[in-house]
């Protein structure tokens, strides 16, 4: 590989107390490249993400983003740098409408100072102007038009999460986080979720690190996947690769095949 | 009800969404500019007053309202702005020149208790000011030789470069004045980057962060403008009052406060205002029926302040968004009138977030 890749974690591990969530776990995203993290519950998937969003402090390890180290940096500045995520828990800011929420995204990208702002001169409209322009572009490709002036509380939930990834796609980002975006979607919705994923990719450019649970969607939109379970790497490779290793079957189904683990990741 | 079609998105960022705003807040000011000549002296004094609530309300509801952090000690920075008033025009300084150096104090303070603010949330976070505000009123208390101690302080007329006025048709025509341009000030932060940082703060902090807001700088800024208008209002008072003393500004002063931005309807512009003259009124309305009450009621001593309370638990109870709730629920019954249906307005009672990770 000749180009550097643009998000490289090396030998991360975090511990809360006693519990050892993450432990020595190492892989690279690539510029344009789907990266997914599978695992049972409670193998430390979020809480990767949360590492890299810069949420929780690694307890040792190291992550590069496109030649800098972030493993210093506050939330907000791997933002500004251009990571942006969705949560597991839809986090959006539920007495806000559809457009202000999508409008934070823009926050990144934002003009003025507050003085500026105190007295909305002509160069403040200017840039609210061009922040609602790319809101549209993507509430356009994401399909929320009819959405755009609803309160977030009152929406039903698969809306939310549209509107959640809507929301970090408008910080522009290089690196999109994506945990558990098909959980509580239906079939159709699972099926837009995957198309949009493909363009995010395709035309965006953008390169994803998701967690999911649906090894069917899993299969189709990703290059690579990382297997964890306990915290500890298992396997990676190609999805058909780590579907069938020893490691991941045993990781899913235990020892004893006992098959209600699985259960939550049957179609 | 109004369906505004959008044709542009300037629709969405004008301050007056449609042409309805124009003609109401334009007889609203109006009716303001001719109230000193119309309503007898005592009536405008009072308007006088709502104002200078109103924009103290508007501080503390940009604070908690919008940022979602409360402060019970809000009163304190009004105490700084009206004794920097008080002893700076005694300096002989220009009203504006005053005013600005009060709210620039007032605003220091708020930066200083906004501190706090950075690690702790919710109830912490209010005793945190509470236990600010009783320093800035011990320091009061004590700085006898500047702020007179407990025996207090007179404050001189409005000095506007040389010409001194204790009018109070001009002192309600630059609280007037200021109240218009402090409105449309946070209306402005508002509708701009920095008051989506506020509402995205209040609604969820992970979120927050993850969208780029640092959360230091803007709940710093936000306790500093949010001082800086209650130091507006405190410097306004103390020309107002003529006459300050440090309990002015203790806890019953910002409990009251609270009161406003709570009865008005946390997180609504209007409910700072309708607040403001719910916390003037309300005493009024109290002591006038006094005299229509049988004596053996009418007479008691503390009814003013048993009635109050009574309001106060009722609203609470029966009215959680407030007076702007209930207005706004009054006029979209007018506006639809036959179609209204009664839980149309329902939602979701707004509590605090409680903290809570991804
Ligand atoms: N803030 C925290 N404090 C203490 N322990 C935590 C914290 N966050 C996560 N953990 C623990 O770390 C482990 C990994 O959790 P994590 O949320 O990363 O799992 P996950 O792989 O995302 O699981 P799921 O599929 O259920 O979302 C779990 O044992 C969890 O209890
Ligand atoms: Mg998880």
């Amino acid at each position: 590989m000749s180009t550097p890749p643009l998000l490289s974690v090396e030998n991360l591990s975090v511990r809360f107390g006693g519990i050892t969530a993450v432990s020595n776990i190492s892989f690279d995203v690539r510029r344009r490249e789907v990266f997914t993290l599978i695992g049972p519950n409670g193998a430390g998937k979020t809480t990767v993400l949360n590492i890299i969003s810069r949420i929780y402090q690694q307890t040792a390890g190291n992550i590069n983003f496109d030649g800098y180290c972030i493993t210093g940096m506050k939330p907000d500045a791997v933002a500004g740098l251009g990571i942006a995520r969705t949560f597991q828990n839809i986090e959006l800011f539920e007495h806000a409408t559809v457009l202000q929420n999508l409008l934070i995204g823009r926050h990144t990208r934002r003009q003025g100072n507050f003085w500026q702002h105190l007295f909305f001169t002509p160069s403040v409209r200017e840039a609210e102007r061009a922040a609602r322009e790319k809101v549209e572009e993507v509430i356009e490709f994401l399909d929320l038009q009819h959405y755009r002036d609803l309160v977030i509380a009152g929406l039903p939930y698969g809306i939310r999460k549209v509107v959640e990834l809507a929301r970090a796609l408008c910080i522009e980002p290089r690196l999109l986080l994506l945990d558990e975006p098909s959980s509580g979607l239906n079939p159709e919705e699972t099926n837009d979720l995957a198309f949009w994923i493909d363009d995010i990719r395709e035309e965006l450019g953008i390169a994803i690190l998701m967690v999911e649970h649906d090894m069917s969607l899993v299969s189709r939109v990703s290059d690579r996947v990382l297997a964890m379970n306990y915290g500890e790497f298992v396997a990676l490779g190609s999805p058909d690769d780590v579907k069938v290793h020893p490691g991941v079957i045993e990781a899913y189904l235990g020892k004893g095949n006992d098959i209600s683990l699985l259960r939550r990741h049957l179609p | 009800m109004r369906f505004i079609f959008k044709t542009s998105y300037d629709q969405d960022i004008r301050l007056a969404r449609h042409s309805g705003y124009v003609f109401w807040y334009g007889l609203l000011l109006a009716a303001l500019s001719v109230a000193p000549f119309v309503l007898p002296v005592y009536w405008s004094s009072l308007i006088t007053m709502t104002m200078i609530y109103g924009i103290v309300g508007l501080g503390l509801m940009l604070l908690s309202g919008f940022t979602g952090l409360f402060s019970i000690g809000h009163a304190a920075f009004m105490g700084v702005g009206a004794y920097m008033q008080g002893v700076l025009t005694a300096q002989g300084w220009p009203f504006p020149f005053a005013l600005a150096a009060s709210m620039v104090s007032s605003a220091a303070v708020g930066a200083v208790v906004g501190l706090p603010a950075l690690r702790v949330r919710g109830l912490y976070l209010a005793i945190a000011t509470l236990a600010f505000a009783f320093i800035v009123q011990e320091v009061i208390v004590r700085w006898e030789s500047v702020t007179g101690g407990n025996r207090g302080m007179a404050v001189g007329m409005i000095n506007l470069f040389g010409w001194k006025t204790g009018s109070p048709i001009v002192f309600y025509y630059i609280c007037f004045a200021l109240t218009v341009l402090t409105t449309l000030g946070v209306l402005n932060l508002l509708r701009s980057p920095t008051g989506r940082a506020f509402v995205a703060i209040r609604d969820s902090e992970v979120s927050a962060q993850s969208m780029g807001v640092t959360l230091a700088y803007y709940k710093t800024l936000s306790f500093a403008v949010s001082a800086s208008l209650a130091g507006l209002g405190g410097a306004l008072s103390a020309h107002m009052l003529r006459f300050i003393t440090p309990d002015q500004f203790g806890i019953v002063q910002s409990i009251d406060l609270l009161l406003i931005v709570m009865i008005g309807g946390l997180g609504s512009i209007h409910g700072a205002f309708f607040g403001a003259l719910f916390l003037i009124l309300t005493p009024q309305v109290i002591a006038l029926s006094k005299d229509y009450l049988p004596p053996a009621i009418g007479q008691t001593v503390g009814l003013q302040s048993v009635l109050y309370g009574l309001v106060l638990i009722a609203f609470v109870l029966f009215e959680p968004t407030g007076i702007y709730g209930r207005w706004v629920k009054i006029r979209t019954w007018f506006e639809l009138a036959p179609l209204y249906r009664k839980n149309l307005l329902k939602r979701q009672r707004r509590f605090q977030k409680t903290e809570r990770l991804t």
